[in-house]
């Protein structure tokens, strides 16, 4: 029986995603590499999305350690404090933070940008002048958010922690070496692994949907401001649904504990 | 005054690849249930103008996108330089592509990078090696061409729509291709401009011995630089013919163009 309405709409975009990503494996990682435009794109998605995370980052460290301090103070172990926000932030907050703010802002470019290349024909005029956009464009920006939301994930966690160090110092005094080395004695390879590599997939989803989103976008203004807002949407909720599977798979695992 | 060159009212098929550059044989293209192109034939001669007629929507820009496999046809060959084009593998097409300019109805420039770096895309992407200084000396003439030097460092955003136009046809004809597809090369500029571009695409001809499609809606540019005009209708070719021949027809279809 042929699916119809959103349901046959849904499946059919879903195979569509899948073939792109195919595409992306098949084409776009075999040579002819376009280092050049892929180092181009690291700045651009990396570091100019910096400030951005940095600031949510630190905010976030420092209000979550105030909203937790009564709660602890509540059961005496006001002196975990360090390690209960080190461990949020690292396992959970920050890669999930980071992540949403980076589909907003990189997710949302990139769908523009390709989705106003493509209705302007530019992409058309890559490809008769000898370079095959899928790989100028696509492939690099797919590769250099994969690599890049770690490193701004890793560096967005620092930042947190900083913040809950100031968070703490608000009402108690605690020396800055005193609450790393408390923070740190208390993660494991189990806390931080699986946090890291699932930032990969994190920025490989939101690469993958804001070039799929304006690469097929229509004619139009229109068709642009959809393909950059639907890039938004959906990979958010694609973060979330790899952070379900990713927490699931630490569960049986084992490394959850 | 141009002299023109005179040719047959309908150009017999008899193949001859050295004579024929490209050669569109039965050709079908629909989107859905738009039925495009229907058994379109047209062949175009070395260092011949050809100039495509056709109302809005008819598809015109349809069919040099077949030509240059930006589209794939239903049906048919496409002959360029005597190799059918829909049947090339990425390689080949970039062979091909790299001897074709193709001007956009839209123009098509990369709008995050200045006029300089528009310009040198083109040459730096298709693999033949060119120096910095080539490269820097290439840019200026194809700019000189067109008399805008001096807007080589500027963003497109800051052209106008004529300035535009003429950046898109010094990329076009930058690496001194011997077939230009031209899509309304003259369209939205001012008479004396317009001018110009029909004097540019002349001089080209002769100086490189191009053969080019144009597609123009603009009567004076099909005047200058035709050597032969072909009405594309309901997805065929209804006539073709000089310009003069068409001029004087008596059919009606025909004389819509030229009133
Ligand atoms: N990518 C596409 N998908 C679907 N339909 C298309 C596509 N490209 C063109 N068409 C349709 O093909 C027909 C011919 O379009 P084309 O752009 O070739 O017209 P044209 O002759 O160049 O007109 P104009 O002079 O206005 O530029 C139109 O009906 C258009 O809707
Ligand atoms: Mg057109």
């Amino acid at each position: 029986m042929a699916l119809t309405g959103k349901a046959g709409e849904f499946f059919d975009e879903t195979g569509r995603i899948a073939r792109f990503a195919g595409r992306f494996f098949t084409m776009g990682l075999k040579p002819r590499y376009e280092i050049r435009e892929l180092l181009t794109q690291c700045f651009i998605i990396g570091y100019k999305s910096l400030p951005l995370i940095g600031l949510t980052g630190f905010i976030m460290g420092l209000v979550l350690t105030i909203q937790l301090r009564p709660s602890l103070t509540a059961y005496g172990v006001e002196s975990e404090l360090p390690v209960m926000v080190g461990i949020a932030i690292v396992r959970e907050i920050g890669p999930v933070i980071t992540a949403l703010i980076f589909a907003g802002k990189i997710g949302s470019s990139i769908g523009a940008e390709l989705g106003s290349m493509k209705v302007t024909e530019q992409i058309d005029a890559m490809e008769v002048s000898g370079t095959n956009p899928f790989k100028y464009l696509v492939a690099t920006r797919i590769a250099a958010s994969t690599l890049m939301l770690p490193v701004l994930t890793i560096l967005g966690d620092a930042i947190s922690m900083y913040g809950a160090y100031i968070g703490v110092n608000i009402r108690s005094v605690t020396s800055f070496h005193l609450f790393f080395s408390q923070i740190f004695n208390s993660l494991s390879f189990g806390d931080l692994a699986p946090a890291v590599i699932k930032t990969f997939f994190f920025g490989f989803a939101v690469g993958l949907i804001g070039c799929f989103k304006g690469y097929n976008s229509s004619k139009g203004t229109r068709g642009v401001g959809s393909s950059a807002n639907s890039a938004v949407v959906l990979s958010s909720v694609l973060i979330f649904i790899i952070d379900f599977l990713a927490v699931q798979l630490t569960d049986i695992l084992g490394l959850n504990y | 005054m141009l002299s023109k060159k005179e040719t047959p009212a309908i150009t017999d098929t008899s193949k001859n690849s050295g004579e024929d550059v490209i050669v569109v044989e039965h050709i079908y293209k629909r989107f859905g249930t738009n039925i495009v192109l229907e058994d379109f034939n047209l062949v175009v001669k070395r260092e011949e103008n050809v100039v495509v007629l056709g109302k809005s929507g008819a598809g015109k820009s349809v069919l040099i996108k077949c030509i240059i496999s930006l589209l794939k046809p239903d049906k048919g060959r496409i002959l360029v330089f005597g190799e059918n084009v829909p049947e090339l593998n990425h390689d080949e097409l970039d062979r091909i592509r790299a001897k074709i300019g193709f001007l956009f109805q839209g123009n098509a420039l990369y709008d995050s990078m200045t006029v300089r770096e528009n310009l040198e895309f083109p040459l730096r992407r298709h693999w033949i090696d060119f120096s910095q200084k080539d490269v820097d000396a290439l840019v200026m003439d194809a700019l000189e061409n067109v008399g805008l030097t001096h807007t080589v460092d500027m963003m497109p955003e800051e052209l106008s729509g004529g300035m535009l136009k003429r950046v898109a046809l010094a990329r076009t004809m930058i690496l001194k291709p011997d077939v230009i597809l031209y899509d309304e090369p003259t369209t939205g500029l001012d008479p004396v401009t317009a001018r110009e571009i029909d004097n540019l695409i002349i001089k080209l001809q002769k100086k490189y011995q191009t053969s080019s499609i144009i597609i123009s809606h603009d009567m004076n540019c099909v005047k200058n630089t035709a050597d032969r005009v072909v009405l594309l209708l309901d997805g065929k070719c209804y006539i073709e013919g000089a310009y003069e021949e068409l001029e004087r027809s008596n059919d009606e279809k025909i004389k819509q163009f030229f009133e």
